[in-house]
């Protein structure tokens, strides 16, 4: 255990030391990056996909994965977009019914998962396809656009003296919430112990259903809240909203270090590498980098993610193997 | 727990590094004219204008030939500095991502084919207050967001080029002719055949009859078999319009592996990729659709002749788009490339899209 917690340490670190040397390196040798707007517009595009991320996080601790976020995204839009044409024109009401959405969808992966036993991946990759194709059904191709100005640049509007958003507020807001949860809380410790062994878990008193079930809630109404976001900053709600965006948030939340197979991560990790990826993808943008090759280079860093705790993991083993630990005996939960 | 700590004090470092930097500018761009001096070329535009074009995708042949092919050589005679930017997927979000690089880099024209007209809009006007000039071409957006937009053909220009073709096609003597569709409900094929009609209507076209029209849908299959249940329903047809890429190709398949090839003519709207074999093997001796070269060739010059202050997008305004000639401001701040660009064996070939 103690081993565990030096090594997800350690991959925290590492990517935080990437993304500053990313932000270091990108300022003084790319035009742009140094400039407030270039914050601004990465600040942006890391909203959704941080909001995704939070929930994500936990799901992917647990051992589980939800792949139909994007779509989940997809189609509050849609609902956002014919909800207007019906004529429902009050904002809060807007979005107390799209967030009621995401909780509904995020409960039917759930129960798929958690009453019937099914394998996270396959559930969700059905429902991936069946929320964007309700989307469609929905809205079909037509795009709703005329939402007050005020709620669109409401949504994207500077923290006040500054170029960031001020929705980047309640996303800091909502990511120590789950950190919080997560790191220092026993249902934070609960879901450790699901995604290392969900049957000793169950021994040791945690409900492991009940927990998994409210998780895929959680992730349905954080995507929602994504998609209502997207919706005012595109100022556009159209059925392909968000498509594909699951990919990013899952290459995030495993270059994050969270371990794909549960169990291992942590927040602080994860943060960073939405941090890092939007960093880099818009820093090689405006370093005239063609879109072929960006693809190339987020793919890569996914592998590395994969690859790189092991590695590192291996190599910490072959050292400790050299230098046995001071305090053997010292047993440590990963808080 | 202490290494959790040191990650938690980076973030936070890192957070209030942002804020300081993000604070001495409050997002003005400042970079509006990016060099460009005032040295003028040919028509007075400025030299060394950073001109990007931004298409829905790249890795498209349609683009890559109004790009490549049309927009870089337009750039190269004015001497700016031409570049062709642009996302993998066609969204338009991601499409907002290149808008914001482009501002950022000081580009003074952008010319845009929008994958929604109003996704894009706030970074384009984001982009323009930074003192870009923005161009919509292929697909427009909300007027309200750019410039100029260049409109690739008029209703008018493609019904009458239309009917020339089929009324070439089939003879002096004319005959019964009919028109494959896309779908019923489509606004503008419905505004094409309207148009059609009314000119139909013309003496010279006297000898024509439209005595049918259906819909393929746009699917290839279905296309497939309307074609086929024309030449059934009217035995004497003599010529098929089909003013769809979808429809005219599938028509042409027909029409070549049947006993009608040659006998029943065929033309509409098409890509010299999808047609080139079958103008090549006699089915089809013309078809249209404008030339994407010329359409970003214009856009080009429209952005050069906007950027250097030459016009502003009013109504009436008149520049001039080097090989193409002079063109005028419509409304809406609408310019129209022309009429639609006649494909035949002897040119099918220079294309490729």
């Amino acid at each position: 255990m103690r081993e565990r917690l030096k090594l997800l340490g350690s991959w925290d670190v590492i990517v935080l030391v990437a993304l500053v040397l990313v932000a270091v390196i990108g300022a003084a040798a790319i035009e742009g990056v140094a400039s407030p707007r270039f914050w601004r517009f990465v600040s942006l595009e890391v909203i959704p996909i941080a909001l995704i991320a939070l929930p994500m996080t936990l799901v992917v601790i647990t051992g589980e994965i939800d792949l139909s976020v994007a779509s989940v995204l997809g189609l509050t839009c849609s609902f956002m977009g014919q909800l207007w044409l019906w004529g429902v024109t009050s904002l809060p009401l807007l979005i107390v019914l799209c967030l009621l959405l995401g909780m509904v969808l995020g409960a039917v992966n759930g129960i798929f998962v958690t009453w019937f036993g099914l394998p996270s991946l396959a559930v969700t990759i059905g429902t991936l396809a069946l929320y964007r194709g309700l989307a469609y059904v929905l809205l079909g191709d037509r795009a709703v656009a005329n939402y007050p100005i005020s709620w669109t640049s409401g949504a994207i509007k500077p923290i006040h003296g500054l170029t960031i958003p001020w929705f980047i507020i309640i996303v800091a807001v909502l990511a120590v919430i789950f950190g919080v949860v997560l790191h220092a809380t026993p249902i934070g410790r609960g879901l450790y112990a699901i995604g290392n062994n969900a049957e000793a878990a169950r021994f040791a008193g945690v409900s492991v259903a009940k927990t998994k079930f409210w998780l895929f809630v959680a992730t349905g109404a954080m995507s929602a809240l994504a998609g209502i976001f997207w919706t005012l900053r595109y100022a556009s709600a159209r059925a392909d909203n968000g498509n594909g965006q699951e990919l990013a948030v899952v290459a995030a939340v495993l270059l994050g270090g969270v371990s794909i197979f549960g169990g291992r991560g942590g927040l602080v990790g994860v943060i960073g590498a939405v941090l890092l990826l939007s960093t880099l993808r818009n820093a090689l943008q405006l370093a005239d980098v063609p879109a072929n090759a960006l693809t190339i280079v987020t793919g890569t860093l996914l592998i590395a993610s994969v690859v790189g705790p092991n590695v590192v993991g291996m190599a910490r083993d072959a050292w400790r193997r050299r230098r046995p630990s001071p305090h053997p005996q010292l047993e440590r939960t990963p808080v | 727990m202490r290494t959790r700590a040191i990650a938690l004090a980076a973030v936070a470092a890192l957070a209030l590094g942002t804020a300081a930097c993000a604070s001495d500018d409050n997002g003005g761009s400042g970079s509006g004219n990016g060099g460009a001096s005032s040295g003028a070329t040919g028509g007075g535009i400025k030299s060394d204008l950073k001109v990007a074009f931004l298409p829905k995708q790249v890795n498209n042949p349609y683009f890559d030939t109004s790009d490549n092919k049309g927009g870089k050589v337009a750039v190269e005679e004015f001497k700016g500095k031409y570049s062709e930017t642009g996302p993998s997927e066609a969204s338009p979000s991601a499409q907002v991502s290149y808008i914001n690089t482009l501002s950022q880099q000081g580009t003074n024209v952008i010319v845009v084919s929008a994958n929604d007209k109003d996704a894009i809009c706030g970074a384009l006007n984001e982009a323009r207050q930074g003192g870009a000039k923005v161009v919509t071409y292929d697909s427009d957006t909300n007027p309200s967001c750019r410039d100029l937009f260049i409109n690739q053909a008029t209703t008018d220009g493609i019904a009458k080029s239309q009917i020339k073709l089929i009324s070439d096609a089939v003879g002096a003597d004319g005959g019964e002719i009919a028109i494959l569709s896309a779908t019923a409900n489509a606004t503008n094929q419905n505004a094409w055949i309207a148009a059609m009609k009314t000119e139909l209507a013309k003496p010279e076209y006297s000898k024509l009859k439209l005595v049918d029209t259906v819909y393929g849908d746009d699917d290839d299959q279905k296309s497939f078999q309307e074609a086929q249940g024309l030449l059934a329903k009217h035995p004497n047809l003599k010529g098929i319009i089909s003013p769809t890429t979808v429809g005219v190709a599938a028509a042409a398949r027909y029409l070549s592996g049947s006993t009608y090839k040659g006998k029943v003519q065929l033309t509409g709207l098409g890509t010299p990729n999808q047609m080139k074999q079958f103008v090549k093997d006699g089915t089809v001796k013309a078809f249209a659709l404008w030339n994407p070269a010329d359409l970003g060739y214009l856009a080009a010059y429209a952005g050069a002749a906007l950027a250097s202050g030459l016009i502003t997008g009013k109504q009436g305004e008149k520049f001039t788009a080097g090989k193409l000639g002079e063109y005028t401001i419509g409304a809406d701040a609408t310019v129209v490339l022309g009429d639609p660009f006649t494909f035949n064996a002897g040119n099918v070939d220079q294309f490729n899209f």
